[in-house]
């Protein structure tokens, strides 16, 4: 795990790179590097994120500062900028059934070839997807999602890496982190090891590259 | 008079049953929380992933860390459980949620939902609720019978489904309706409301019992 300043993301996400962004409707987002990669008009990035949040919130702002090239996200309901770039197909929008992004999320990290689920089944997410059936059940396969760089944001971390969240603001971050070739954490703050207890740490720092401090204690 | 939405939060309510797990979606279903009956507690979950949701905070109270999946700031109550987007969905799919209350764009004759989006006009996405439908054990719709005067309640939906799985029961402004293989069936009418009226204001057959009581409300 190295420590850097949020500047030096800037250096590290090229263009047009696959990027997960944690967050849910902006709670949990690592706002210090988006804003970042927004003031140093980054772009083309293929998004992955539970939702587009709002114009003003998370990753929204980096949708209205137009960085994105494709969004994938299962709700983009509250963000009527991606809305639009969608319609003006400036940008292309894949929806995907938020338990089903996860899943497609942590199978891409845990060495899993897809996912079986019952979510989709019969409506227009089945698309040309491969249906299973087990047991008589039919099911869908989701096939692993991974991305270049995974953007999460922690509470604190400690200097192995070990992470902690807070309340909701965890969602998909712990997931995203084992997703990616490169793991970004934003933290409020670092602390010496040993001070989070084994049984307090909810993400180990063997998934981690990088943590930068940022954001409000 | 009771504003329609009351009226339907406060309806709904009253299926709720002691210790259920329930996830309430965003619309009239929110709602649903401020008429939970006496002598009744719930748990509710929230997608983005807590069990154990309180209420609204005061002004100034807020804790950014803690919101729910409509992003407004919540509370948690003692013994609330935090847990990842993985888990959270794990609950609902793996049959762990009692009960769901999602918003309807449209329920048709078989029980099938449309709730997601309505195809070159809004496409807000599904968020959680083909999941939710998918693997929660009871689904209740909470919406307004019609929309610009045309019903929700119709033959057979022309938006895109939200799953294939029927719902268990419709409550609107105007009745109660529950979805069986024998088609729907109108189990009680609002308030004021004749059955005759539920009849002229829904575009899909309906079953009439012999008697159809009024609701009974919270």
């Amino acid at each position: 795990m190295k420590i850097i300043q949020a500047i030096e993301v800037v250096d590290l996400i090229g263009d047009g790179s696959t990027i997960m962004i944690g967050g849910f409707l902006g709670c949990g987002s690592p706002d210090g590097i988006i804003d970042e990669l927004i003031s140093n008009r980054k772009k083309a990035f293929t998004i992955i994120t539970n939702d587009t949040a709002f114009p003003d919130k998370g990753v929204g702002k980096l949708i209205v500062a137009r960085g994105a090239k494709k969004v994938i996200a299962s709700h983009i309901g509250t963000n009527p900028e991606t809305q639009r770039q969608m319609i003006e197909k400036e940008i292309e929008v894949e929806l995907v059934p938020q338990g089903t992004l996860v899943e497609k999320i942590r199978a891409g990290g845990i060495g899993l070839g897809g996912i079986l689920t019952p979510t989709g089944v019969g409506t227009t997410v089945e698309n040309a997807k491969q249906k299973i059936t087990v047991d008589g059940k039919d099911y869908l396969l989701e096939l692993p999602l991974r991305a270049d760089f995974a953007l999460i944001k922690a509470k604190r971390a400690d200097y192995y890496g070990n992470l902690q969240f807070a309340l909701t603001a965890r969602n998909f971050n712990p997931i995203m982190a084992l997703a990616a070739d490169k793991v970004i954490v934003e933290v409020e703050e670092i602390v010496p090891v040993g001070s989070i207890s084994p049984d307090d740490v909810h993400l180990s720092g063997v998934f981690v590259d990088y943590v930068i401090v940022g954001g409000r204690k | 008079m009771m504003k329609p939405k009351e009226l339907i939060a406060r309806r709904i309510a009253l299926e709720l049953k002691n210790g259920e797990l329930v996830n309430l979606g965003i619309g009239i279903p929110t709602l649903v929380a401020n008429y939970i009956p006496n002598g009744v507690q719930v748990f509710f979950q929230s997608e983005n992933g807590i069990i154990g949701m309180g209420p609204l905070p005061k002004a100034g109270m807020e804790n950014p860390d803690l919101t729910n999946a409509s992003g407004l700031y919540v509370t948690s109550l003692p013994g609330a459980a935090i847990f990842d987007s993985a888990i959270s969905f794990g609950i609902i799919r793996g049959g762990h949620l009692d009960v769901t209350v999602l918003g309807g764009l449209q329920v048709d004759e078989h029980g099938l939902l449309a709730n997601w989006m309505i195809p070159g006009k809004k496409v807000p996405g599904m968020g959680g609720a083909m999941d939710l439908v998918t693997g929660a054990k009871k689904v209740m719709v909470a919406m307004t019978h019609t929309a610009k005067g045309r019903s929700k309640i119709v033959k057979k939906c022309n938006l895109p489904l939200t799953s294939i799985r029927s719902v268990d029961l419709i409550v609107t402004d105007l009745a109660v309706i529950k979805p069986t293989k024998e088609g729907l069936i109108l189990k009680e009418i609002a308030p004021g409301i004749s059955v005759e009226y539920v009849i002229q204001q829904t575009d899909a057959h309906l079953i009439i019992p012999e008697k159809v009581p009024e609701m009974s409300l919270n």
